[in-house]
């Protein structure tokens, strides 16, 4: 028994999913000594009647789904090409612009228009994405600069779209994507997060894809040398993206039925960044795990939660946030690594040392 | 050959000087300002100077839209070059202006700044049409203060820091909240982000913290505390358990407003077109622009609205925006 458990965290100390769990140990750690009502869930009526689930703990789950759902596109993204895209935020921004547009277009909101309209602000999001996709594929683009024009024009071409500032949209149908489905106490977002998971969770367990990713992200010759359509896979991932970017976009304008070019999902392409470093991933490319980058980004989240709970000023939010995000990245740094694993090889043998002096 | 070319100059300066003297009666102004894009509140300011600015009122105006300083500089510096008869200048930054400005000077041409003031020798100008942000807060407060509440627990979302819009909108809570008038629950910077705004507010929920004010410095962030409000099944509004308030007067805010959702929206008044074709038309007819305070400003009258008072055609006068469509 002593083994396996020595084996477990030898797996997990090997694992680069030790640093966001670590991560979000802590964050529950300090939260339970600060208030150890923290996490706790209640169950209340809102100004629909419906029952719902309210806390700490679903502020972070529900709050964090747009950046949960936007780094998994990221992790494949990173993965692939080696880089990040960093016009997520913007082409989230279209994606509900578009989706607000073709809202307010008809009459009435019927389920049957919001289904048409998500579909087709996928479509276009998925463009964008090809389009970035086949800067960096084709061009050989760095991937950050080739995101560079659409995360500078992004939002103008939102703001276009838009015709008007803020088109608001209000419609029972909206407010259950962005907030409750009457009946079900459980936030809609984090619904769609789940459903993301699994459909992800298939994707690479009926395909090729993760593999074929990897090793794209790891060599690029010897992929193609092998039979891998590379500049296919790193273009397919920023399609990904894409469709990840039209989710987030939506579930975003849903929440409270309101598209602000300037605003929705402002610096989030930062933070999708920031998860899948965080989740442990090479930001160089080649293996990744997306469950890491999932962590990452409620790890982030948790944070943004804490200090709000915390009541910091507003002017110190930036520089606490920081001085944490500064410490998991050295955590995650492979010379930290390689010290802790040092100092533990070390620890071990002295303490067999000891073991046998004493059988001495 | 030189006289060709002569005869072709000749031409062209012939040709370039004609609209000039058919447009004689019109007067010739070029607008500096940023683009609509930035805001709606922008957008109606582009749209105020554009509907006066017309043919039918007696003037020739050109446009240019620029968030880059830069670039500003430089269509000013070419409105000059084309002559225009004023300048109005919404000016990206407030700094590099003064070369400019003395040229325009010299060239007899009147500048007048809107919506945002340069620092420079008020000589440099004959007036500025600009907004007081603190003046903004200050009308707020002062309305909520009249609300004559038992207490006031104050959830204070700011937009964000060091924003013109910001610095005015706390200055006057911050005060409430030294004098102990007012209690501060929170307050957080949501950096104008509708979406932050409602976790900074679910958060307050969940501490379980009494409040029974929100006071959000933009319509956006207002609505976003509202939603975390619904989702708690806590009443907000009129009569309600919780006062909310918001800025700058999107229609679909004021319609909040109407049906009693909200309680207060302030105005920060993007409409200064008309003031300073006034005051245009006083210097066309050889008279001296009055009413300027010590640094040549007039401020602009920027009022609150109240859920009790509002009425539709306060709504269709003031809002910015498109109309609410019900889905």
């Amino acid at each position: 028994m002593n083994k396996r458990k020595s084996k477990a965290i030898g797996v997990l100390k090997n694992s680069q999913l030790l640093v966001p769990l670590i991560a979000i140990l802590l964050l529950v750690v300090f939260n339970l000594i600060r208030d150890p009502s923290f996490f706790s869930v209640g169950l209340t009526t809102n100004n629909n009647g419906d029952p719902v689930l309210q806390g700490n703990l679903i502020s972070i789950l529900n709050g964090a789904s747009e950046l949960v759902i936007l780094s998994m596109g990221m992790t494949l993204v990173t993965a692939a090409s080696g880089g990040q895209d960093i016009s997520v935020g913007a082409l989230a921004a279209i994606a509900g612009s578009v989706f607000v547009k073709i809202l307010k277009s008809g009459g009435s909101i019927s389920a049957p228009l919001v289904l048409g309209a998500f579909l087709l602000c996928c479509a276009v999001a998925m463009a964008f994405g090809a389009f970035n996709g086949s800067l960096v594929a084709l061009f050989n683009i760095q991937p950050m600069i080739a995101t560079l024009i659409l995360f500078t024009c992004g939002r103008s071409i939102a703001y276009w779209i838009n015709g008007g500032a803020t088109p608001t949209v209000s419609s029972p149908i909206i407010n259950a994507i962005g907030s409750f489905i009457p009946g079900i106490p459980i936030p809609t977002p984090i619904l769609i997060v789940i459903l993301m998971g699994i459909l992800f969770a298939l994707l690479f367990r009926f395909t090729t894809l993760s593999l074929y990713i990897q090793s794209v992200g790891i060599n690029q010759s010897a992929a193609r040398l092998n039979g891998i359509n590379s500049v296919g896979i790193k273009l397919l991932s920023f399609i990904i993206l894409g469709a990840c970017c039209a989710v987030a976009g939506m579930i975003g304008v849903s929440r409270l039925g309101l598209i602000n070019h300037e605003t929705l999902l402002i610096n989030i392409e930062m933070d999708a960044i920031l998860a899948v470093a965080i989740g442990g991933n090479n930001l160089g490319g080649g293996k990744f795990k997306m469950i890491g980058s999932v962590l990452g980004a409620y790890a982030i989240q948790a944070l943004t939660i804490t200090l709000y709970a915390m009541k910091v000023p507003s002017t110190d939010v930036k520089a606490y946030k920081a001085v944490v995000i500064v410490l998991l990245v050295v955590m995650g740094s492979p010379v930290v690594k390689e010290a802790v694993g040092r100092l533990g090889t070390r620890l071990r043998t002295a303490r067999r040392a000891g073991a046998g002096k004493g059988a001495v | 050959m030189k006289k060709l070319i002569a005869v072709a100059l000749v031409i062209v300066l012939c040709l370039s000087l004609m609209p000039a003297a058919f447009a004689d009666d019109l007067i010739k102004v070029g607008v500096v300002n940023n683009p609509p894009s930035e805001s709606g509140y922008r957008e109606a300011n582009v749209n105020d100077f554009i509907n006066v600015f017309t043919k039918e009122n007696g003037y020739d105006a050109s446009f240019f839209y620029s968030i880059k300083n830069d670039e500003q500089l430089s269509a000013a510096r070419q409105f000059i070059t084309d002559g225009v008869d004023y300048l109005l200048i919404s000016a990206a930054e407030t700094t590099g202006w003064d070369a400019v400005l003395k040229d325009a000077q010299e060239a007899g041409i009147g500048v007048f700044l809107f919506d945002r003031m340069i620092d420079c020798d008020p000589a440099l100008f004959e007036a500025a049409v600009v907004s007081d942000m603190a003046k903004e807060g200050e009308t707020a407060v002062g309305w909520l203060l009249d609300q004559k509440l038992n207490e006031y627990n104050v959830i204070h979302i700011q937009g964000a820091m060091g924003s013109d819009a910001q610095l005015g909108r706390t200055g006057a809570l911050d005060e409430q909240f030294d004098k102990g008038t007012m209690k501060k629950v929170v307050q957080q910077t949501a950096t104008w982000d509708e979406a932050e705004a409602k976790k900074i507010v679910e958060s307050v929920i969940n501490s379980g913290d009494p409040f029974n004010v929100i006071y959000a410095e933009n319509d956006g962030m207002a609505k976003g505390a509202v939603a975390a409000l619904d989702e708690a099944g806590i009443t907000h509004g009129v009569d309600k358990d919780v006062i909310v308030m918001g800025f700058d007067c999107n229609k679909w805010a004021l319609r909040e407003l109407q049906a009693g959702n909200w309680n207060y929206d302030g105005q920060c008044s993007p409409f200064q077109a008309q003031v300073i074709s006034d005051m245009i038309q006083v210097l066309q007819g050889g008279g001296t622009i009055e009413g300027l305070n010590e640094n040549k400003q007039i401020i602009s009258v920027e009022k609150g609205f109240d859920a009790r008072e509002i009425t539709e055609e306060d709504i269709l006068t003031y809002g910015l925006g498109e109309d609410v469509t019900v889905g």
